[in-house]
C-alpha cells in the first residue's frame, strides 16, 4: 500500500489531533487564577494564547414587568501579552414572553506599560451591535434604569443600537488584595446620541495567600472574595446621578484544578432606578495553549 | 428574521473574531533560539537593586518548594516545560543566569513579567505564592544540558 495512492488525509488527521488536545488540555493539571468580578475589570490580561469560554447567567426582578433571565458567551482570547480581545454574544429569556438572541460584542483590552506600577492602567475598546431587547446588564452606564427592560421582547427586538465604550481600567494589588475602578464612556453612533458615563470598581482578596502544599479543589487559595459596585453617571447633555441606577453585590469565584472557575454574585439595586435583585453566576473555562493548536491545524508554526 | 440576522453577524464576527487569534499568534515567537532566550535572560539584568536584595520570607518554610513545584506546574510548565528546561516559547530556567540569579531578582521577573516578549505578569498570584515559585526554582539547580549557556 502506497500513501502516494491515497487521498491526503492530513486535514482530518489533524482536525481529530485538535479534538484529542483539546480533552487533553481540559484535563491539565493547571487551574486558573480568576478575578471574581463579573462587571469591573482588574489590569490582568488573558495569558498568551490561551483561550477562554466563559458562559454567564443574571436572572432579575422585574418591577412592572416580568422577571428575565439573561445570559451570554464570552470568548477570550490572549493575543499577546499586552493584548486580550474577547467576543460576546448575548441574548435572554423573559418569563411570560419570549427567548431572543439580542446581539454581540467584539472587546479588547490594551496593556500600555510593560512593568507593574503603583496603578496599573489598561485601555479598554468595544464595539457593541446589540438590540434594545439586551438584558444582561454587563455594565450600567447614563440614563439606564429598570423601566428600560419593560418593553415586550417583539418590540424592543426592533430596536439596534451599534456603541463604542471605553473604559480606563485602573488597578492595584496590595497585600493580597485587588482594587480595581474603571471608568466608563460610552458612545451611540448615531450623531445624535450623547456620550453616556458610567463606573464600575470592585475590591478582593484569595481567603488565604500562601498556597498549600498539595492539589486540592477546596483549599482557601482557590477562592477569592470580594464585592463590585457599578452604576451610571448620566450623560453630556445630563450629566449627574439623577435617574440613574447603582448596584452593589458581594462577589466570590472558586479556581478549581482543571483551569475551571465558578463565579456567584447576589446583586443588590441601590435606589428606586435599579432593578431590586439579580443573580449572577458564570462558569468558565481556559484552554491554555488554545493558539498553537489552532496554529498547528492551519499548518502554522507551532 | 432579526434572530437569523443577529445570528448571521454574530457569525461573522465570530470568523473575524478567529482570524484575529490565528493571525495574533502567528506574531508570537515563533521557534526556540539561543538569541531569543538570551532576549529574555537579559531582563534579568534589569531588575532594580532594592528589587534584588529582598530576601524570600519562605525560605525557611519547609512547605515552600512542594508548593511552589504545584503552582509552577499550574502556572508556568506550559511554556517553561514540566521541569523547567524550557519549551516552544520560553526559555529554560535551568540556565546558571537563572539560577545564580537572586531570590528578590527572580522576584521581580515574575512580578513584571516580559510583557513585550509574550511573558505574562504573575502579580495577579499573591506575593507568598511568588516567593513559593521562587523557592521552587532556586531548588532545582542548574541543568547539565544548560550549565554551558549563560
Amino acid at each position: 500500500m502506497h500513501s502516494s495512492s491515497l487521498p491526503d488525509r492530513r486535514p482530518p488527521a489533524r482536525l481529530i489531533n485538535f479534538i484529542l488536545l483539546s480533552l487533553l488540555f481540559s484535563a491539565a493539571a493547571a487551574w486558573a487564577q480568576e478575578s471574581p468580578y463579573i462587571v469591573t475589570y482588574d489590569h490582568y490580561l488573558e495569558e498568551p494564547g490561551s483561550l477562554e469560554v466563559e458562559y454567564y447567567s443574571n436572572f432579575a426582578t422585574q418591577r412592572g414587568g416580568n422577571d428575565f433571565h439573561s445570559y451570554w458567551l464570552e470568548l477570550e482570547y490572549g493575543a499577546t501579552a499586552w493584548w486580550t480581545t474577547e467576543l460576546y454574544l448575548d441574548a435572554q429569556t423573559t418569563f411570560g414572553d419570549s427567548t431572543v438572541f439580542t446581539g454581540f460584542r467584539w472587546e479588547n483590552r490594551i496593556r500600555p506599560l510593560k512593568h507593574e506600577h503603583f496603578i496599573n492602567p489598561v485601555l479598554y475598546i468595544e464595539y457593541e451591535h446589540i438590540s434594545d431587547a439586551d438584558k444582561i446588564i454587563k455594565e450600567v452606564e447614563g440614563h439606564d434604569v429598570e423601566s428600560d427592560n419593560l418593553d415586550p421582547n417583539a418590540i424592543a427586538r426592533q430596536e439596534h443600537k451599534h456603541e463604542l465604550e471605553f473604559k480606563l481600567i485602573l488597578s492595584r494589588n496590595v497585600k493580597g488584595w485587588n482594587f480595581a475602578v474603571n471608568p466608563i464612556v460610552v458612545k451611540n453612533l448615531l450623531p445624535s446620541e450623547p456620550w453616556e458615563f458610567g463606573y464600575a470598581m470592585g475590591a478582593s482578596r484569595p481567603l488565604a495567600l500562601k498556597a498549600s502544599s498539595h492539589a486540592c479543589s477546596f483549599c482557601r487559595e482557590n477562592f477569592v472574595a470580594g464585592v463590585e459596585m457599578y452604576g451610571g453617571l448620566g450623560d453630556t447633555v445630563s450629566p449627574g446621578l439623577h435617574e440613574t441606577s447603582h448596584y452593589v453585590a458581594p462577589v466570590v469565584a472558586w479556581n478549581l484544578p482543571s483551569n475551571w472557575t465558578l463565579r456567584l454574585l447576589p446583586t443588590f439595586g441601590l435606589n428606586d432606578n435599579s432593578h431590586r435583585f439579580m443573580l449572577r453566576w458564570g462558569v468558565s473555562h481556559e484552554f491554555s495553549g488554545f493558539g498553537q493548536m489552532v496554529s498547528r491545524v492551519f499548518g502554522g508554526h507551532e | 428574521m432579526t434572530t437569523l440576522h443577529g445570528l448571521g453577524i454574530s457569525s461573522i464576527a465570530l470568523m473575524i473574531f478567529a482570524a484575529t487569534l490565528t493571525r495574533a499568534q502567528e506574531n508570537l515567537p515563533a521557534q526556540p533560539t539561543k538569541e531569543r532566550d538570551l532576549e529574555y535572560y537579559a531582563e534579568l539584568a534589569k531588575a532594580p537593586e532594592k528589587a534584588r536584595a529582598l530576601k524570600n520570607p519562605l525560605e525557611s518554610d519547609p512547605d515552600a518548594v512542594a508548593a511552589g513545584r504545584k503552582l509552577f506546574e499550574g502556572h508556568c510548565a506550559e511554556c517553561h516545560g514540566n521541569t523547567a528546561e524550557g519549551g516552544k516559547n520560553a526559555p529554560s530556567l535551568r540556565v546558571p543566569a537563572v539560577q545564580e540569579a537572586t531570590p528578590g531578582t527572580l522576584f521581580w521577573v515574575l512580578t513584571n513579567g516580559v510583557v513585550r516578549r509574550g511573558m505574562p505578569v504573575w502579580s495577579k498570584l499573591p506575593e507568598p505564592q511568588r516567593w513559593q515559585i521562587v523557592s521552587y526554582l532556586k531548588s532545582l539547580g542548574p541543568s547539565q544540558t544548560n550549565s554551558s549557556e549563560k
